[in-house]
Formats: C-alpha cells, structure tokens, sequence
C-alpha cells in the first residue's frame, strides 16, 4: 500500500476498492503526513509518509495494532474515519501522500476544510456522510468490505448489498468527474481581474502591496 | 440588507460570482513560505506562466530555519534536505522578482509575526498564505485564511482564489479577563467549549469587552488560534487599538490618504442587524489559566480543573482514551504539579514582544529548574532585536532560558529543535497533536506566562499562586 501507486490524471466516476476503518475524529494532518516526509520540493516519494508514525513505532517495527498494517487492508483503496478528518496544518501533502499510496476515496462526517479544498483540488474523495451512516459504513469497513462509490449517481453499494446515497456539492461533483483546471479557467478572466483591480485600488489605496523586489543576495 | 463584516470584506473582493456558494476572490497580499510553495511554482513552470502580481507577495523562509542561538549572519541550514528547500525558494522568489526575507535576513521570522509588524496587514484586506494560521490577520480586521499548495499555484498566476463563502458566527466575550489570566486562556477556554470543529466552515467574528480590551498583539493570539476550532476565517472590527497599531506601521502613504485609510477602517464593522448563523457569548471572567491535557486543541482544562472523566460531549471515548494513553495521563489527574522535561516559549501564536515582556517580568530574578530545558525563540528578527534592546533576552539568559533565533522551530518542529519520545513540553504554541513537536512527545499548550512559571518550577504550575505579583 505505502508504495507510491501511479495517479490516474482523471479520476474514475466510479470507485470500487476494500474500505478500511479509521474510527478517530479530528485526525489532522500531522498524523495524516508527519514533519519528517514535508523537506521535498515535489510531490513525489510521500506515500511512505501517510499515517507514518501510527503504522510504526519507534523502532521502525510495524505497529500490529493498527488497522492499516492488517493482511486484509493492505490494498485497501477508501478509508472511512471520524470527524474533522484532516485537520489542522494546511500541508497538501497530505493528500497527495494518500492518493500516492493508493487511496481514491475518504468518508467522514466532516473533514478540516483545507484538507477538504486540498481533495478536491487533486481529485480525492472527500465524501461527507451523516455521522449515522458513517457508523454503518464503518461497521462493513471493520469487516475489510468492498464499497462501490458511484460518483455521478452519488450512491454508495457496500458488498453486502447496502445503499447509501449522497449528495455531493455541485462544483465538487463536477471538479471530480470533469477533472477541471481551475487555473487554466481563471487564466482566462485576466481582463475582468485588471478591471477589478484598476478599481478597488483606486478606492483602496492603502491596500496596495508594493514590495520591492528581491534583490540578488 | 445587513451584512457582516465578513461579508463586506468578501463582496469588496468579489471579482466574479462562480457559483450560488463560491466566488472568485482577490488576494491584496499573498505570503509564502519554503515548504508549502515548491509545489506551486514548479505548477507555473509547467504551465509556463508568470507571477502576475509579484510585488504584492512576499516570501519567508520560517519553518525549515534552525534557531541555534548566536548571530543571525553566520547561520546555516545543517539538515540537507531542508537547506535545499531553501534554496529552492530563494531560486524562485529571485526568478519571479518576489521579496524574500531569506535564511541570513534579519528580518526574517515566522510570516504571521513578520507581516503584521511591518505594516503589511491593514483593515480591510484580503491576505492569503498557504498556512494555516493565516486566520492571525483578523485581528487587524483583514480576512486571512490558510490554502493548500494547489491553491497557491493559482495565486501566483491570478492573485485570485475561487473560493467558498463561508458562514458567520460570532462570539461575544464580555467580562474582565483576571490577573494571570491572557488572551491565550481565553481562547483555549472558547476551543473547550465549542470544540476542534465548533467553528468549522464558519468566518468567526469576535466582540464584546474582553476583546476591546485586548492589544493588538493579543487579538492575534486570538484569530491565530480559532484555526483549532475549525474557522475559516477569525475577525475583528477595527477600533482605536486596530487603528493604532497599523498606523503607526505603515509607511509610504501621504497624510491625506492614511486619513482616508483610518475613515475608511473605522467604518469596518458588521451592520447592527446582521444575521449570524450561529452565536455564542462568553464570560472573561471565568476564564482562568488553561492547559491541554490531550492531542487535540480542544482537550484543554482550567489549572484548578481535573481531566474530565467522561469525555466533553465534542470528543468521544475512544479519542479521549487515544489522547491519554498518549499523554501518559489518566482521567481525574490535575494538571497541577505534572511534572515537564521542556519549555518552549515561541510560535505565531505567542512571540510578539508582549509575549516576550510577559514572560521576562515573570522570570527576571528566577531561575530554570534544573531538570527542564527551556528555550525562548522570538517571532522575527525584528522581536529578537527589541527584546535584546529592552534587557528582555539578558533576563532570559541569566534565568537560564536559550535565547534563540526567530523560526517556527519547536511548534512543528520541521527543524533540528524536536523533542524526545516522551518527553513533556509546556509549549506557548498552537497544537498539542500526537509527534507535532517530535515523535512520541506530549505537548501541553498554555499562555506564556504559564509556560514560564513551568520552567522555574519544573512542573505546571498555577501561576495565580505561585507568582502573586503577575
């Protein structure tokens, strides 16, 4: 799992992979991508990064207690988890470290709202479920069960036949499917920004930056 | 229609509507740092696009810099990786002419201290970082958040972000803070009571009388520190303090226009009849020195209280006995008396000069316990030099204290100042997650004064027993 798995550029609509249970709310970033893995100045090399120090102790010794170190989640694809998953530091790294080990999908009830932007921005699944749903889903997760995520009809079928619908926002259902590059539009409003901001700094003038450039040291 | 401060700061930034929820949004002022922008640059060069508005960003290098003590000239980075981030970004502020405040600047520090202290950070604007705790600035009345790398990348190229409006809380704070009692108690007090995600998708607003009273630099800790409820963004309408403080910062703007610029912030406020979506009010004068005893920010106690033993409602059983097993703790221990192996008085949340001052009037005449390492690193060059010209860092260093460098250094511990397995911090900083200040190591967040009084008793103390002159 935790080595680096090829990203397809545009993900598929439909996801089917074994689902693995992370049954802890506000698990931020900091767990989810240690310190240690943030000193690159590419994206590549992060999946040994993700969960780091919860998969193994000190001694670099696999930690037998934790869920994804389990024979049955090794190739597991979606995480189910708790509340506020991905918390706290803004480090994208955190996504691009759980798509790296092979991840394409992760329901919560509620996710850190960097971490949240940072998903969809890349083309991970951040799926957000009612808490009671969650529980189920983590119920079928605890038994290594296999959930097809059907993103254009918004549904989940776990393997033992059980259907969670879900409503995913507009723009994130269609960043997801359509693997938009917001850059690339924005790029093209460069008129509409000049106008903008002829205007809003001959109002504002004091919110002008106008810092010298950095000069050869 | 009324609208919240908040809003009026959003719709005077809407360059156009997205959606129903989203817009594009203009960034006045973007900072960067060394580690959460390598990514986004080598995207423009991808893209073969420029930097479109580089006089309005601004480097630091602050997360990967030691904070060895000596002088700030002969510095170095010693960790192979890291020094190559670094120069990384020095090659790609250099490429697309941004200011930097590099490795040997004096003027470096942590971006949310060295922004605001040079006047960058005025009312009313729109500033964006890829860092969290971007939500600092609304303590001057100016909407900052946090964005992710691919966030930065666009930017760079647009000085635009297409952003999700957020909603609107507001939490009122009246009442007196007590002696010993700071705006880091008061805002741990709110982060217990509304929880790690209390604030989540929400613009926060603070008012009432305990936040008029508060200085600039405290309102800071502030807003730094509602990022650990979960906010989007942290506010505050400008007042005489708000004016004050930029003002006087400011430079290069005629007297007519900065008498344009102080109208205009006066004016900053959420309409009478605003809507919020949620509300809470507080009391100041309940608040009293406050501790984590967990791994989350909002795992945190009063000095006089025990560890809960039935978890707050916003934190389940399991995450409670994961934070103590962790912590090496057990429910119904007071944090009173803990002993600690470590003292780190530092970060954006608390390095500023009152922070530094706070901690000098407490210690001067005292000395470090001798089991305890403790170590002062300023916010920025800038604090570093003050503190040495008032006699603050001569009164650390004759109490035993490291007088160190400015960096982020042990809050995240992204340098070489990382603790030991095990090891007990009192820490002035802004997360007590599981190996944020060093693999295995337990973090207990408090105010600076509380963190030093640690240090010259060599275990947590409550300082409105121990110090009675604070």
């Amino acid at each position: 799992m935790f080595n680096d798995k090829t990203i397809e550029a545009k993900p598929s609509a439909i996801i089917t992979g074994i689902a693995a249970p992370l049954p802890f709310d506000n698990l931020d970033t900091d767990q989810i991508m240690p310190k240690q893995f943030l000193l690159g100045i590419d994206k590549s090399g992060l999946a040994k990064g993700v969960f780091h120090d919860m998969r193994f102790d000190e001694t670099a010794t696999p930690r037998q207690d934790f869920v994804l170190n389990h024979p049955q989640f090794r190739n597991a694809t979606i995480l189910v988890t708790g509340s506020n998953f991905g918390c706290g530091s803004s480090r994208e790294h955190a996504v691009w470290g759980l798509q790296q080990a092979g991840f394409k999908a992760v329901i919560a009830s509620s996710f850190g709202e960097i971490f949240y932007f940072n998903s969809i921005a890349n083309g991970l699944l951040a799926l957000i479920m009612d808490e009671s749903v969650v529980a189920q889903l983590l119920k079928c997760a605890n038994n290594a069960g296999t959930f097809s995520i059907d993103v254009a009809n918004q549904c989940i079928e776990t393997d033992l036949g059980e259907r969670f619908p879900f409503a995913l926002p507009d723009r994130q259902r269609r960043m997801f499917l359509e693997g938009l590059d917001q850059i690339g539009l924005t790029l093209k409003e460069g008129d509409a920004i000049d106008q903008f901001e002829q205007q809003h700094f001959r109002h504002h003038p004091w919110m002008k930056i106008d810092l010298p450039e950095q000069s050869v040291l | 229609m009324p609208n919240t401060l908040y809003q009026k700061l959003v719709a005077s930034h809407t360059v156009s509507r997205v959606d129903e929820q989203h817009v594009v949004l203009y960034a006045d002022f973007h900072i960067m740092n060394e580690y959460t922008s390598p990514q986004a640059f080598a995207g423009l060069d991808q893209r073969g696009v420029g930097v479109r508005r580089p006089k309005q960003q601004m480097g630091v290098v602050s997360h990967v810099i030691p904070t060895r003590a000596g002088p700030v000239a002969g510095r170095t980075i010693t960790i192979e990786a890291a020094a190559s981030q670094a120069a990384n970004f020095t090659r790609n502020c250099l490429k697309h002419g941004i200011h930097l405040f590099d490795v040997n600047d004096p003027e470096q520090g942590i971006e949310h201290v060295v922004a605001p202290e040079r006047g960058l950070v005025r009312p009313g604007m729109v500033i964006l970082c890829g860092d969290s705790h971007t939500t600092t600035y609304g303590a001057l009345g100016a909407l900052g958040f946090g964005i992710g790398t691919s966030e930065v990348e666009h930017v760079l190229a647009t000085q635009t972000l297409v952003y999700r409006v957020a909603k609107n809380m507001r939490i009122r704070i009246d009442g007196q803070l007590a002696a010993g009692t700071t705006a880091k108690d008061l805002v741990l007090y709110v982060i217990s009571k509304i929880s790690a995600q209390g604030a989540r998708g929400m613009a926060v607003e603070y008012c009432g009388s305990a936040i008029d009273a508060l200085s600039a630099e405290a309102r800071m800790t502030v807003c730094n520190m509602t990022v650990e409820a979960g906010a989007r963004a942290a506010l505050i309408a400008p007042d005489d303090t708000t004016v004050d403080y930029v003002a006087k910062r400011l430079k290069g703007l005629a007297a007519a226009e900065l008498a344009q610029a102080i109208t205009a912030w006066r004016d900053l406020a959420s309409d009478a009849d605003a809507i919020f979506d949620i509300e809470h009010a507080f009391d100041a004068t309940h608040v009293a020195p406050f501790v984590t005893w967990g791994t989350s920010p909002d795992q945190a106690i009063s000095i006089a209280d025990v560890i809960p033993a039935s978890p707050a409602e916003s934190t389940s059983a399991a995450n409670a006995s994961k934070a103590l097993d962790y912590m090496g703790l057990e429910a119904g221990m007071s944090m009173e008396g803990l002993k600690i192996d470590h003292v780190f008085i530092g970060s954006c949340t608390n390095a500023r000069i009152e922070d530094l001052r706070s901690v000098a009037r407490l210690v001067e005449g005292h000395t470090v316990a001798r089991s305890v390492r403790a170590m002062v690193v300023p916010g920025s060059g800038r604090v570093r030099d003050q503190a040495e010209r008032e006699g603050l860092a001569a009164i650390f260093i004759e109490a035993g204290f490291e007088w160190r460098q400015p960096g982020c250094s042990m809050c995240l511990a992204m340098n070489d100042d990382v603790l030991k397995p095990g090891e007990r911090c009192a820490s002035t900083t802004n997360r007590n997650f599981e190996g944020r200040q060093g693999r295995g190591a337990r973090t207990h967040l408090m105010s600076p004064v509380m963190a030093a009084a640690a240090a010259l008793a060599g275990k947590i103390v409550d300082i409105r027993k121990e110090f009675e002159h604070v």
